[in-house]
C-alpha cells in the first residue's frame, strides 16, 4: 500500500479497503525502521498523526469532507510553522521553536483532513543543495545512501523516495523543490510566484520563496495543488486569481504542444547520461504529437551571480529577527547586548546561513548598492524578458533539472560549485514561473530529472504535460532498490 | 558676525487608525505592556505584512490637504538595524518614492507677515517599540504595544530661519493634522514627535552650514527652546575658531541644552533595499478623488471665510481658526446668536481665557456653545447687560440649567419698566443733592457717578441707558 501513489490510496481509502489509521501506522513504521539510516525527518508526530487518522476515518464514516485528501499521510518540510509542533527550519537557531500557529498550508492540509505524519529535514534556512546544511545533519538519498538526496527539500524528498509517506510539502527558492526532486526520482513542483500563501513559511528570500507538492506522480501533485493554491489574504504577495482544479487538464492532448529547449540548457557542463535521458523523453513527447523546437535563453548564463545577489540581500534582513531576544537560541550569560546579538548569532547559524548573511549585508551596503542590488534586479527583468519572448513561440520549455545525478555526500565543498547545482533552476525563481521535475531515467543507479517550464500560472499545462509523460511510461514508478519493500 | 539661521524639521505624528500598519493589533494609548503585538509584532518566523487601508488613506489625505503631489505608485522599504524594540530587525519605511511628494504650507507670525515653507516629502512608516529601562535592574524591559504603530514622517524643506518660524510651522502643521482628523497629534504622549535640523551660515552665503540633529524635543515651547541653544552653541563654537560637527543631539528639557547623542561618530548604514513582502502601492485617480471628497475646510480656507462671512478680524478669525474643534464651536455660538462679532469677542476672550485658566481642552468646556449662543442671545434681546451675561457665565460653569432658567432662579433680568426705573432714580436723586446740584451746575461728568449709584441700587439689573436718560431728565426738569 505505502508504495501507491495518492490516487490509488484515496481510491482504497474511500472503498474501505483501507482505513487512515492503518495507513497512517504503516508509514510511521516505516520511518521509523527508516530514519535512523535516512534521516529524513526532523520531529515525527506519530500520536498526533493517529489522533489526526481516527478523525479522517470518523469524518468518511458520517460522509463527511470527501476531499480526496482525507486521512492521506503527509511530510511538512520543517520550515512551515505547525502550531504545538516544533519548527526548527533546520537551524540550531531554532531547536526549540515551537510556533502558537499553522502556516496557510499546514492548515489547508488539515482543512482537507491530511494525517501530518511529522516535519522532514532540510537545509539550514534552505539555504543548499545537498541537505549537508542541516543542525541536525544530512539527510541520505534512498537510492544509495552514499549520496546526497538534492537540497534544500531534502528531508520531503528522500522521505516521499522511501515510501515514508504519501505526499511532502516543499518550497523552493532556487531549485529546493525540483533539483531534490530530480535526484530522489519524485515529481515536484514549483508553482508560480504568489500561487501559494507563503504566511507561515519562514522566509529565506521573499521575492523568490514559494512552496510547493513533492509527489509520486503529477497527477498527485495536481490533487495537492487544489488544496495548496489560492489567494490569501495574509500573504500580500500571494495572487488574487482564482485556483483551479487541475486535475481536469491532466488528460488534454499534447497535439501541437510545441516544447522548446534552450540552448543554454543543454551546453558544457551537462553530463551525457542526463542529456541522453532528456532527449530520449523528447521523442517520447514527439510520439505524443508535440513539436520540438531549440529556443534561447541568452542571459540565462547570469543567473546564478543575480540570484546569490538577490537572494541573500533579503535574506540578510530575512534573518535578522533571529537575535534570541523573544524566542530561539540565546546565547549562554551575554553580558550585554552587543554581546548578546553577536554570539545568539555566531553560535545558533551554521556556516552557509553566515556566509550569505554576509554576501547579502555586502551587497546592500552603501556604495555597493548600485553595483549589486541594483544591477542583479535589472539582470532578473532581462531573464524574465527571456522568456517572454521564448513563450511566444513556445508552449512549456523543457531541459534537464540539473547537469547530473545526485553525488556523494562531501563531495561539494566549495561553496561555488554547490551554487552552480541550480544553473537550470535558478532563472525560473528569478522569473517567477511554475517549473516541474519529473523523473526521466536512471544512471548508475540514480534518478534523472527532467524540468519543464511553463508560463505564468501554467500549473495546469506543465501537470498536464508531465501527466502524460506519466502515463508513457515508468521511470516514476521505479523504486529505491537499497531500500527494502514493504514496512 | 551676522548669522542666519537654517532649520528643517522631521516630523513623526501617529496615524490614529484603529489598527497597526501592518498586523491587525490595536493601537490604544497607554495599554499594559505587551498586550498589543500579535504574532507579525513580534516578529514570530513566517509572518507577513499586510497594509493597513486606513493608514493608507489618511496619509493621501496629509498629501491632499497640504496641496502635495500623491506618489502614483509608492513603495515600502526596509531599513536595517537591530534593537532589542525593533523585532524584524529593520523597519519599514518609504525611501525613494513615498505617498506624499511635494508640497508647502503657509505659517504666520506675530507681526501678521506671511511665509510658504515647503514640505520636501511625506512618507508611511512603522513606529518601533519601547525600551524600559527603570524599573529592571540592570536590565531592560521591551513593550512592543507601539511596535507597528503607523507614523507619518513629514519633511520639511530647510526653509525656517528662527526657531519662532520653527514653532509656528509645527503649530500650524499640528492644525492641519487635527483639521484632517488623522492623528491626535499630542506632543507630550508621542502621538507628533520633531527632530530638528539647525545649521547656521553667515548671512548672505548660500552654502548650508554643517547641521546637527535635535532629538527629544516633546513640546512647542522646547522646540523652540532646544533651537535657540543649539544656534547659541554653534555660533560660539563657530566664533572660537570650532567647527560643528554633524551629529544626533539629545535636547534635554531640566538642563536646557543640547547634548551629543553618540561618542562615536558613525554614520549608520541602514541598507534599504524595497520590502519584497509587499507590493507596490498602486493608487488611481478615482481613489484620489474619492479622499479629497472628504477633505474638510482647512484653517486658511475658513480664516478667510470667518473674515468674508462673519466680518471678523484677520487677527480674530486666525485665533477662532487654531484649532477645528475652537473654529467648530465658534461658528455654533456665532450662527446660534445671531451676532458672529459677540460670538467672536466671547469665544476669542471669555471662553479662551476660560479654558487656558483650567488647562481644558476645547472639548471640555463645561459651556457647550449652543449655551453661550442662548446667552449671547439674551444680551442681543436686552433681557440681560453684558456685564450681567458675565455673571450668568460664571454661573454657567457650575449650572447645567438653560440661560433662561439661571436668569430667572438669580433674578438678574435687565430692569426696563420705567416706573421701576423712575423710583430708583428718585432715590439717588433725594440721597445724593450735592452731585446732583453740581449737574445741574454743568458738571456733565458727574452723570457716571449717579448712573453708577442707581446700577448699584438695582444690582446691576437696570438698564443703564435708561438710567442715564431718566436721570438727565429730572435733573433738569426741577
Amino acid at each position: 500500500m505505502i508504495e501507491k501513489t495518492v490516487a490509488e490510496l484515496a481510491a482504497a481509502l474511500a472503498s474501505g479497503d483501507i482505513s487512515s489509521v492503518e495507513l497512517t501506522q504503516a508509514y510511521l513504521n516505516r520511518i521509523n525502521r527508516y530514519n535512523p539510516t535516512l534521516n529524513a525527518f526532523i520531529t515525527i508526530c506519530d500520536e498526533s498523526a493517529l489522533q489526526q487518522a481516527q478523525a479522517a476515518d470518523a469524518a468518511r464514516a458520517k460522509g463527511k469532507n470527501i476531499n480526496p485528501l482525507l486521512g492521506m499521510p503527509l511530510a511538512h518540510k520543517d520550515i512551515f510553522c505547525t502550531a504545538g509542533v516544533k519548527t526548527t527550519c533546520g537551524s540550531k537557531m531554532l531547536h526549540n521553536f515551537i510556533a502558537p500557529y499553522n502556516a496557510t498550508v499546514v492548515e489547508k492540509f488539515n482543512a482537507a483532513g491530511a494525517v501530518m505524519l511529522g516535519k522532514t529535514n532540510m537545509d539550514e534556512f534552505a539555504m543548499g543543495s545537498s541537505n549537508e546544511t542541516s543542525h541536525f545533519g544530512p539527510v541520505r538519498n534512498p537510492w544509495n545512501t552514499e549520496y546526497v538526496p538534492g537540497g534544500s527539500s531534502g528531508g520531503s524528498a528522500a522521505a516521499l523516495a522511501a515510501d515514508l509517506c504519501a505526499m511532502a510539502t516543499g518550497t523552493d527558492t532556487g531549485g529546493s523543490i525540483r533539483q531534490p526532486a530530480a535526484f530522489t526520482g519524485i515529481t515536484g513542483l514549483k508553482p508560480s510566484y504568489g500561487r501559494i500563501s507563503r504566511w507561515g513559511m519562514i522566509a529565506f528570500a521573499s521575492s523568490l520563496d514559494q512552496a510547493g507538492p513533492l509527489a509520486k506522480s503529477a497527477e498527485d501533485a495536481a490533487l495537492m495543488l487544489n488544496v495548496m493554491a489560492g489567494l490569501d489574504e495574509k500573504d500580500s504577495t500571494s495572487i488574487d486569481k482564482p485556483a483551479e482544479d487541475y486535475t481536469t487538464t491532466l488528460n488534454d492532448s499534447l497535439a501541437g504542444l510545441r516544447i522548446g529547449i534552450p540552448r543554454q540548457h543543454f551546453a558544457k557542463g551537462l553530463s551525457a547520461d542526463v542529456e541522453t535521458a532528456v532527449r530520449a523523453a523528447l521523442v517520447e513527447y514527439e510520439r505524443l504529437g508535440a513539436t520540438v523546437k531549440e529556443i534561447d535563453l541568452p542571459n540565462n548564463h547570469l543567473s546564478v551571480s543575480a540570484y546569490y545577489v538577490v537572494a541573500p540581500a533579503e535574506a540578510s534582513a530575512n534573518l535578522s529577527r533571529f537575535d534570541g531576544v523573544r524566542y530561539g537560541y540565546r546565547c549562554a550569560d551575554p553580558v550585554n547586548l552587543e554581546d548578546m546579538y553577536k554570539r545568539s548569532r555566531s553560535e545558533g547559524f551554521g556556516d552557509e546561513v553566515k556566509r550569505r548573511i554576509l554576501v547579502g549585508t555586502y551587497a546592500l551596503s552603501a556604495g555597493f548598492y548600485d553595483a549589486y542590488y541594483r544591477k542583479a534586479q535589472k539582470i532578473r527583468r532581462l531573464i524574465k524578458d527571456d522568456f517572454t519572448r521564448a513563450f511566444d513561440t513556445v508552449d512549456v520549455i523543457i531541459g534537464p533539472t540539473s547537469p547530473h545525478t545526485a553525488f556523494k555526500l562531501g563531495a561539494k565543498t566549495d561553496p561555488v560549485t554547490m551554487y552552480l547545482e541550480d544553473i537550470y533552476t535558478i532563472a525560473v525563481n528569478l522569473a517567477g514561473l511554475p517549473g516541474i521535475s519529473i523523473p526521466a531515467g536512471i544512471a548508475n543507479g540514480l534518478p534523472i530529472g527532467m524540468q519543464i517550464v511553463g508560463n505564468d500560472f501554467a500549473e495546469a499545462k506543465l501537470l498536464n504535460v508531465a501527466h502524460q509523460f506519466q502515463r508513457e511510461t515508468d521511470w516514476h514508478k521505479r523504486k529505491p532498490v537499497a531500500l527494502g519493500k514493504g514496512a | 558676525m551676522d548669522w542666519e539661521t537654517v532649520i528643517g524639521l522631521e516630523v513623526h505624528v501617529q496615524l490614529s487608525t484603529v489598527s497597526k500598519l501592518f498586523s491587525g493589533s490595536a493601537t490604544k494609548f497607554g495599554a499594559e505592556p505587551n498586550t498589543q503585538a500579535n504574532i507579525y509584532d513580534l516578529a514570530l518566523p513566517g509572518t507577513l505584512p499586510v497594509l493597513n487601508a486606513a493608514a493608507l488613506g489618511m496619509a493621501v489625505k496629509f498629501g491632499l490637504g497640504i496641496g502635495a503631489e500623491i506618489g502614483r505608485r509608492s513603495v515600502f522599504d526596509r531599513k536595517n538595524y537591530f534593537y532589542p524594540d525593533l523585532p524584524k530587525g529593520y523597519q519599514v519605511s518609504q525611501l525613494d518614492f513615498p505617498i506624499v511628494g511635494k508640497g508647502s504650507l503657509t505659517i504666520t507670525m506675530d507681526d501678521g507677515s506671511e511665509k510658504v515653507i515647503g514640505i520636501t516629502r511625506a512618507h508611511m512608516e512603522e513606529d518601533a517599540g519601547k525600551s524600559l529601562h527603570e524599573d529592571f535592574h540592570g536590565m531592560t524591559g521591551i513593550d512592543l504595544n507601539r511596535a507597528g504603530t503607523p507614523l507619518l514622517e513629514i519633511v520639511s524643506d530647510p526653509d525656517l530661519r528662527s526657531a519662532k518660524e520653527a514653532v509656528a510651522y509645527l503649530k500650524k502643521l499640528h492644525s492641519i493634522i487635527r483639521y484632517l482628523d488623522i492623528s491626535d497629534a499630542i506632543m507630550a504622549q508621542g502621538s507628533m514627535r520633531c527632530d530638528a535640523n539647525v545649521s547656521i551660515r553667515r548671512r548672505g552665503t548660500k552654502e548650508f552650514g554643517t547641521r546637527t540633529e535635535i532629538k527629544n524635543i516633546n513640546s512647542f515651547k522646547f522646540v523652540e527652546k532646544a533651537i535657540n541653544f543649539e544656534v547659541r552653541r554653534q555660533q560660539e563654537l563657530i566664533e572660537d575658531g570650532g567647527r560643528v560637527v554633524q551629529e544626533t543631539r539629545l535636547y534635554d528639557a531640566d538642563k536646557d541644552e543640547t547634548r551629543s547623542m553618540r561618542s562615536k561618530e558613525v554614520a549608520n548604514d541602514y541598507r534599504y533595499f524595497p520590502e519584497p513582502d509587499l507590493l507596490p502601492v498602486v493608487i488611481d485617480e478615482a481613489y484620489i478623488a474619492a479622499i479629497k471628497a472628504t477633505l474638510p475646510e482647512l484653517p486658511d480656507a475658513r480664516g478667510a471665510r470667518f473674515v468674508s462671512e462673519y466680518k471678523l478680524s484677520e487677527y480674530d478669525a486666525g485665533v477662532l481658526v487654531a484649532t477645528r474643534e475652537m473654529a467648530d464651536y465658534f461658528e455654533t455660538v456665532a450662527n446660534g446668536s445671531g451676532d458672529a462679532k459677540l460670538a467672536a469677542n466671547w469665544v476669542s476672550q471669555d471662553l479662551l481665557g476660560l479654558l487656558n485658566k483650567h488647562n481644558w481642552e476645547i472639548s471640555q468646556s463645561p459651556i457647550q456653545a449652543q449655551r453661550l449662543a442662548d446667552l449671547i442671545k439674551r444680551i442681543k434681546d436686552g433681557t440681560i447687560s453684558g456685564k450681567i451675561a458675565k455673571t450668568v457665565f460664571d454661573a454657567m460653569l457650575h449650572d447645567t440649567a438653560s440661560v433662561d432658567a439661571i436668569i430667572a432662579a438669580k433674578g438678574l433680568q435687565q430692569v426696563t419698566d420705567t416706573g421701576a426705573i423712575e423710583q430708583l432714580v428718585d432715590t439717588v436723586i433725594s440721597n445724593n443733592p450735592d452731585q446732583v446740584q453740581q449737574f445741574r451746575a454743568g458738571k456733565e461728568q458727574v452723570i457716571g457717578f449717579l448712573v453708577g449709584q442707581a446700577m448699584q441700587l438695582s444690582k446691576g439689573k437696570a438698564n443703564p441707558a435708561q438710567v442715564n436718560e431718566l436721570l438727565r431728565n429730572k435733573m433738569k426738569t426741577k
